[in-house]
């Protein structure tokens, strides 16, 4: 309606309805905006609409799965008719095989690698698959598939063979949103491995590097050194591979040292990440039982034990194999 | 169906299409030339057929895109509404502009559409971005001709509004 009397004045449109709509649009705006960045609405708006948004994420990574399976496909068929000339050029089948062995045993290892981690430690973890979006370039953060439903927490910390990728941040039903250890919003308390020396590693906003701005001039801290969680801070457990020392200078203040660690995790390769279900010890005194209410006989089965300790998910057993082994392949330099 | 009725979800269908692109990843290297496609594809909408493109649109899409990028409700609504006021109030303009001043005015359209959203980071506490954050508009301003001509073109095609 408003721009029919645009129209009617097609080469200097300046009518006044036109400007107050766009001034109302943008105060409209800065609201949504200023409560949204106060509140963090936006996460509660989006699992409300989770239904309409997600179907929307997968459909956004269907090109990249696809190029992905497609150069896959490819790859495979190119090491075929590779093998193939070769044994009707000089019949090196050996050879041939050492070379399947190879990729097969580098799959072995990377398997190997992820079972490790989660025997050896006798951790209670998920295995949760990264579905490739782009979520506002200037962050570091990734979708998994797995939610709420799957019984995905915020505040989950997410860790791949080598080392801590970052935490769940915002859960929707079905997908879940990992804040990286290098987005330039996230800190984790770490300590030096040889020194045992605390301190915190922030994310930076330019690049793959942790950053640990607060050294003291006299601390010992050398390039290689090795970082691990600290478990400070009730949000980690402790001693968890973060990162290794890159760098070490003098900060720009002049009274600390500034250090560059490069995470230990395969942040950008991952297909295939762990969320860790244990979280860390909380701080100070535990919770006090429940145990109000009628006698246990005549309850209901109690729900606390659910709360307690999540069962292992029964999903998380056969996406396993077949989600480990369809990537696999794709991860290959 | 009807004519009417095929021109709706074409358009509705193209804006669909831009705001899906938006989130389509491409590899690292490649990130920083990602046009900002909604933005274009409203911008072909409001020269093309004005009388469909309104503020509440261009609020409505941003919206959506907001909601999908989750970076900051409103952001990409308040971006999209300035441009689309502009592009609607210079339209008549616009529209018979040979197509090298066309994508001039586009790339003008697109670098303050950066300056806005620097403009909200820098409000949201964020730093400085690195200078190839500067590249997009002008990757966009580069597809301009031909993703009016390829637009313009389908639209022959299929005989709709």
């Amino acid at each position: 309606m408003a721009l029919a009397r645009e129209e009617s004045s097609p080469l200097f449109a300046g009518t006044v309805a036109g400007t107050l709509r766009l001034i109302l649009y943008l105060a409209l705006a800065m609201v949504l905006m200023v409560l949204d960045h106060r509140n963090g609405w936006i996460w509660r708006l989006r699992y409300t609409t989770a239904v309409l948004v997600e179907p929307v994420y997968r459909l956004a990574s269907l090109p990249a799965a696809g190029m992905r399976s497609l150069s896959v496909a490819f790859s495979d068929r190119k090491m075929l008719t590779e093998q193939n000339q070769r044994l009707r050029e000089d019949l090196l089948l050996a050879n041939a095989k050492l070379n399947r062995m190879a990729a097969v045993a580098e799959q072995n290892q990377r398997l190997k690698e992820l079972l490790d981690t989660q025997h050896s430690l006798d951790l209670n973890v998920q295995l949760a698959r990264v579905i490739d979006v782009d979520l506002g370039a200037a962050r570091r953060r990734m979708l998994v598939n797995l939610g709420s439903h799957d019984g995905v927490k915020s505040g989950q910390v997410v860790i791949d063979a080598h080392g801590v990728m970052g935490q769940v941040v915002e859960v929707m039903p079905r997908t879940s949103l990992v804040m990286l250890v290098t987005d330039p919003d996230h800190a984790i308390p770490v300590v030096v491995e040889r020194t045992g020396l605390r301190t915190v590693a922030y994310g930076t906003r330019e690049g793959d590097l942790l950053s640990l701005p607060n050294i003291s001039m006299a601390a010992d801290v050398h390039p290689g050194d090795k970082l691990l969680t600290s478990g400070l801070g009730g949000r980690f457990p402790p001693g968890f591979p973060v990162g290794e020392i890159q760098s070490v200078e003098p900060a720009a203040s002049g009274m600390f040292l500034e250090g560059r660690a490069r995470p230990a995790a395969d942040l950008d390769r991952s297909d295939n990440v762990l969320l860790l279900h244990d979280l860390a010890e909380p701080v100070g005194p535990p919770e006090p039982a429940e145990q109000a209410g009628p006698p246990a006989d005549l309850a209901p089965p109690p729900p606390s034990a659910a709360s307690v300790a999540p069962p292992p998910r029964a999903s998380a057993g056969p996406s396993t194999p077949a989600a480990a082994t369809t990537t696999n392949p794709a991860a290959q330099p | 169906m009807s004519k009417p009725r095929v021109s709706l979800l074409w358009f509705v269908g193209t804006l669909v299409f831009s705001v899906l692109s938006m989130l389509i990843p491409l590899p690292a290297p490649l990130q920083p030339f990602k046009p900002y496609w909604p933005a274009l594809f409203l911008l072909y909408w409001s020269l093309e057929s004005g009388d469909r493109v309104t503020l509440g649109l261009a609020f409505i899409v941003g919206l959506c895109a907001d909601l999908l990028d989750g970076v900051l409700l409103g952001e990409q609504a308040m971006r999209l509404c300035a441009m689309v006021f502009i592009a609607l109030r210079f339209r008549s303009r616009l529209r018979f502009f040979p197509m090298w001043q066309q994508t001039l005015a586009v790339l003008a359209l697109l670098l303050n559409d950066r300056v806005l959203l620097l403009i909200v980071r820098t409000f949201a506490g964020d730093s400085l971005p690195p200078a190839t954050w500067w590249i997009s508009p002008f990757v966009g301003a580069a597809l301009w001709p031909f993703l009016f001509l390829l637009m313009d073109d389908l639209r022959m095609r299929l005989r709709i509004q």
